[in-house]
């Protein structure tokens, strides 16, 4: 049985891993995809020690820097997890594996529109990753839904290829930080649509257009090829729900300080939980990974 | 190992095929594509002789990818005797394509 089990291999579960590795904690990282959701991330200008790296860089980077402190990396997706004697047992896709401690870090989903051809047009001009699909929507009109950071970054990175992006957002004003609201005013590509919804995507084949429902329920046309959904996320937390760990009322994983769950053994880290007052973002996912190493080495000595 | 298909080579690998053929559009730049890899290799080889599976990079095979109007990656595309005949859009299970080429 291995000391400890992480389940997740974005900034939260590789930062565990860097410290686990040095407390010579025995542990296996199960995740689907290394980087996590960094991957989908075009630029990262506010990450200590990095100017400006892309996503899927600095994914990689931290990757090269699990595996030379002798960390293992299983891309495997993880099915189910069990109590056993002594520990924990985690099913996945191709094996199980055992351990007497868990780090549950799988980060969170894409939330959805729920709207009319949102589904229907999924790949056809709907997506939830500009990183991944804006290069195909080079010169044409683009929508993003939205006003955080992702929204932001979106429109941003969008702009630098298409001279029509609109962003839409719901409230009078963006939650973006300051420095990406003063980019995306002083671009002259960028229109930003205020107190307005998503009602609809229309087209034949492929998204043509992109139907806005203003406060006053009037619908305005927006001619789009392609609309970027960057309206924020839900945490991937079923299997833990499953055990009966606790979670708030958003979904996300209750933890204490030292990052433990409301069950002894299993902690948790990164964008799923309730620490770090809710601010979702790499140094404090990482941070988050090295609090619970160091809480799973001093309970398992 | 999957294979690689290009522009060059679709028509040949792909279309003409007598077998049913599985391909991956991806992009260097796409975090779910690289992830895809490797469950891609493995489909190829526990499909074994009864379908082609293969690679498209996007980015070096603009033609092949405008023509089946991909505009997401990754998008997987089951052809056969030309035609195709099941898309399917983002990362999926191995277990899910194989099933899928099986039924094609």
């Amino acid at each position: 049985m291995k000391d400890l089990i992480i389940l997740g291999a974005g900034p939260a579960g590789l930062g565990a891993s860097v410290y686990a590795s040095r407390y010579q904690i025995k542990h296996v990282i199960l995740g689907e995809e290394v980087g996590g959701y960094l991957n989908e991330i075009h630029k990262i200008e506010n990450y200590l020690g990095f100017e400006a790296i892309s996503g899927m860089e600095l994914g990689m980077k931290m990757k090269a820097h699990v595996e030379s402190l002798g960390g293992t990396l299983k891309q495997e997706t993880a099915l189910k997890i069990e109590k056993i004697e002594g520990g924990f047992k985690v099913t996945t896709n191709k094996e199980e594996y055992q351990a007497r401690s868990l780090l549950y870090a799988i980060g969170t989903s894409a939330r959805k529109l729920n709207v009319e051809g949102e589904k229907e047009f999924l790949g056809k001009g709907v997506s939830y990753c500009a990183t991944c699909d804006g290069p195909f929507f080079r010169n044409k009109k683009v929508v993003v839904v939205g006003g955080g950071n992702s929204a932001a970054m979106a429109a941003l990175m969008l702009a630098e290829q298409s001279n029509n992006v609109t962003l839409v957002h719901r409230g009078k004003e963006l939650s973006c930080s300051p420095n990406y609201f003063d980019r995306m005013k002083n671009s002259e590509w960028i229109t930003i649509e205020y107190n307005k919804n998503i009602a609809r995507v229309e087209g034949a084949n492929v998204v043509e257009r992109i139907i806005l429902k203003d406060e006053k329920d009037e619908e305005i046309v927006v001619e789009a090829n392609g609309i970027f959904v960057e309206i924020g996320s839900i945490p991937n937390q079923q299997m833990l729900v499953d055990l009966g760990v606790e979670i708030n009322k958003n979904g996300f994983i209750v933890t204490d300080q030292a990052q433990l769950t409301s069950i002894e053994g299993i902690y948790a880290a990164g964008d799923i939980t309730t620490n770090s007052n809710g601010f979702r973002q790499i140094i404090t996912a990482a941070a988050e990974g090295a609090v619970a190493a160091l809480e799973i080495f001093k309970r398992l000595k | 190992m999957a294979l690689e298909f290009t522009d060059a080579n679709f028509e040949e690998e792909v279309l003409k095929s007598e077998k049913p053929v599985l391909v991956d559009f991806w992009a260097s730049w796409c975090g779910p594509c690289q992830m895809m890899s490797p469950v891609i290799d493995e489909v190829a080889s526990e499909i074994g002789d009864v379908a082609k599976v293969g690679k498209l990079n996007v980015d070096e095979n603009a033609e092949s990818a405008q023509k089946y109007g991909v505009m997401s990656i990754p998008t997987i595309i089951m052809f056969k005797d030309g035609k195709n005949v099941k898309q399917l859009v983002g990362a999926q299970a191995k277990e899910v394509l194989v099933e899928e080429l099986k039924n094609v």
